[in-house]
């Protein structure tokens, strides 16, 4: 599980992607099968308080990416650095969110896939059956549910209607507080300097402005019949019937 | 690389520090002062102060001569032959571009089948359609996708490439962005070639409150995924049909870890949620899941797509599908109708942009007003079905008056 960003808390999409990867994990632990769900995010070193909270939700370990020369990274860089801490681990599921809400591109998921040379599938929003070499997927597309098959190791970006997730334990909270987290820099991961960073990525921010705030326009008030009559009107002008 | 502040040029006017979003600058002493700890360099402060005081100094040259670039690609996303709406706004744009750059605008399409797609696309004012057609293209693969494109790319060499910030377009683009080592910005808002002929690209960031423009100055091509409903179609061309290019995928990228085994539309929605002219949102407001059949009734009545706020999904009255808001769709309709939406921020975010927004509700402080074009202040169980039954009266009416 991936987060990114700078906020302490965990993202919201992500939220639903460690409750999948601990289901999985309980799911393949009903079969006979031990796995173990580590929590990864690259950001600054505060992030830290976000990995502990992923841990009273279930997942056993984290690792905090965490080196000035991650800095201005866009998504190119992020999911190299993200891959790249990704093959120490040699997880055979990444599960991440289907995007961040501040940076929202949903990029990363599928750029890891990418570096890592795993398969994919974006937007999934329910396991359908599981084993330890494939698995099937749905996936919530515009016009409807798409179902594929997809041999691991597997990078899988999922929505909101995955799963509920989950609220601490008290034992996960004890494993939270007692967590010892270890920090990587760009040298433990064996990143290469010209790709990671300000330096490293293809794009660049120019210019950041805020856009001006929309404001309301009329507040009609009254009885029910005057407010239909008038939203009706309303309706006509704007040739919607 | 670093970021500085020049102290003979900042006079501690702290619109810095309210730019930052990572809260890594405070004044001192009438001086901006950085914490590099918290800094990720986005460039915020850069761009908004007034006295150029900040800087981040990038020794950047391009790996190559990036002049063999050339035209503006439109990826022609299709689904069993159907071109998604996206494509034609951006074929609009591209157009723009294309003539700015003095360069051609070229559509490429993927699939099998696909000659009455094809033959739609080549008349609207595109200079080339690429084809590229096999069986094994038939349905949508991440993996084989990216690779046939990364292909195509590296062999054609474009400039720009674009295609819709769909569920498709944003999962492939980031691939071959990935292989190709080049620049992806998703979901722009905004697109424009600047007297340097470079890409500018506009896209809200932090749900909206920021826009910012982004290049990719070094590698090529400068890609995007451009947000729907955002720049408006194409027309058809007056004359002429744009040149058909068939080419051959090569088989030997077909490879795929992954088999599509089925697709299930939506049951029961005529109007897909992100391509909607018109939307009915519902949410707590209505009180219980019976009350939702008043919003899918106008809907029906306006030809409209139904959406719905968090508290709605999360209560279980409708299916996350509809959900619009931070952690649901974004939308740009013409016309938004909020039926018992307070407008929480998070649902703000997914829907301010909407042209025309009206909202309905029994408090005169939701916020929602506070964006509405037109509000309206009253109980959503009354005037909803209330509504409803005028249009019905006034089509019949009309109806009796064409008899």
């Amino acid at each position: 599980m991936i987060r990114e960003g700078v906020e302490t808390q965990i993202n919201p999409f992500d939220l639903y992607a460690l409750e999948e990867a601990v289901r999985t994990k309980e799911r393949r632990a009903a079969a006979g099968d031990a796995s173990t769900v580590t929590v990864i995010s690259m950001g600054p070193p505060q992030a830290e308080d976000a990995l502990r909270e992923a841990i009273s939700l279930g997942a056993d370990e984290a690792v905090l990416l965490s080196d000035r020369a991650f800095a201005g990274s866009d998504t190119w860089c992020t999911s190299y650095a993200l891959a790249m801490a990704l093959k120490k681990l040699e997880p055979d599921l990444v599960f991440c969110g289907m995007q961040a809400i501040d940076g929202d591109t949903g990029q990363v998921g599928p750029g890891i896939a990418i570096h890592l040379d795993y398969a994919q599938a974006a937007y999934v929003s329910q396991i359908v059956e599981i084993d330890n070499k494939k698995m099937k997927a749905k996936r919530l597309i515009e016009e409807g549910y798409e179902t594929v098959e997809v041999r691991l190791p597997a990078v899988l970006t999922v929505v909101k209607e995955i799963n509920e997730p989950r609220t601490p334990s008290l034992r996960g909270k004890m494993a939270a507080k007692n967590a010892k987290i270890p920090v990587w820099t760009a040298a433990d991961i064996e990143a290469s300097e010209e790709k990671i960073g300000l330096l490293g990525s293809p794009t660049q921010v120019v210019k950041i402005m805020t856009p001006p705030c929309r404001s309301g326009g009329e507040v009609h008030s009254g009885e029910t019949d005057q407010l239909v009559e008038k939203l009706l009107d309303t309706l006509k002008c704007l040739e919607v019937v | 690389m670093s970021i500085r502040v020049d102290p003979e040029k900042c006079n501690g006017c702290t619109l810095c520090v309210k730019s930052c979003p990572t809260a890594a600058i405070e004044v001192k002493d009438k001086l901006a002062t950085i914490t590099i700890e918290s800094c990720n360099l986005c460039g915020a402060c850069v761009s908004t102060c007034r006295f150029r005081a900040i800087s981040i100094d990038i020794d950047k040259q391009p790996v190559e001569d990036l002049t063999g670039y050339k035209d503006v690609w439109v990826f022609g996303e299709q689904r069993d032959g159907k071109v998604a709406p996206v494509v034609y706004e951006l074929i609009n744009k591209g157009r723009e571009l294309a003539d700015a750059r003095k360069s051609q605008l070229v559509v490429v399409i993927l699939g099998h089948n696909l000659s009455d797609a094809v033959a739609d696309l080549a008349s609207y004012p595109v200079d080339k359609v690429y084809v590229y057609e096999a069986p094994e293209l038939a349905v949508y693969d991440a993996e084989r996708y990216c690779r046939v494109l990364t292909d195509i790319v590296r062999t054609h060499k474009p400039e720009i490439f674009l295609a819709g910030a769909t569920t498709t377009g944003r999962s492939f683009m980031s691939g071959v962005a990935i292989n190709l080592y080049t620049g992806l910005t998703a979901d722009c808002t905004g697109l424009e070639i600047g007297e340097d002929g470079l890409l500018y690209q506009i896209r809200p960031a932090y749900g909206g409150n920021i826009m910012a423009t982004i290049l990719c100055k070094y590698t090529r091509p400068q890609m995007a995924t451009v947000r729907h409903k955002v720049f408006p179609m194409s027309c058809k061309r007056a004359e002429g049909k744009a040149e058909i290019v068939n080419l051959t995928p090569k088989p030997q990228l077909f490879g795929s870890r992954s088999v599509f085994l089925e697709f299930m539309e939506h049951i029961g929605e005529k109007v897909n949620l992100v391509d909607a002219d018109i939307i009915v949102s519902g949410g707590r407001g209505l009180g219980c899941p019976e009350n939702f059949a008043l919003i899918r009734e106008l809907a029906d009545e306006l030809g409209a797509a139904v959406g719905s706020s968090r508290a709605a999904v999360d209560a279980g009255w409708i299916s996350y599908a509809h959900q619009v808001g931070q952690t649901g769709k974004t939308v740009c309709p013409r016309v938004y109708i909020a039926c018992g939406i307070s407008g929480a921020v998070q649902h703000q975010v997914g829907m301010r942009s909407s042209d025309i927004i009206i909202a309905i509700n029994k408090d005169p402080h939701a916020p929602i007003f506070d964006i509405a074009t037109h509000g309206f202040v009253g109980d959503v169980l009354e005037i909803v079905p209330a509504l409803t039954k005028r249009i019905r009266q006034m089509r019949s009416a009309q109806a009796v008056c064409t008899v």
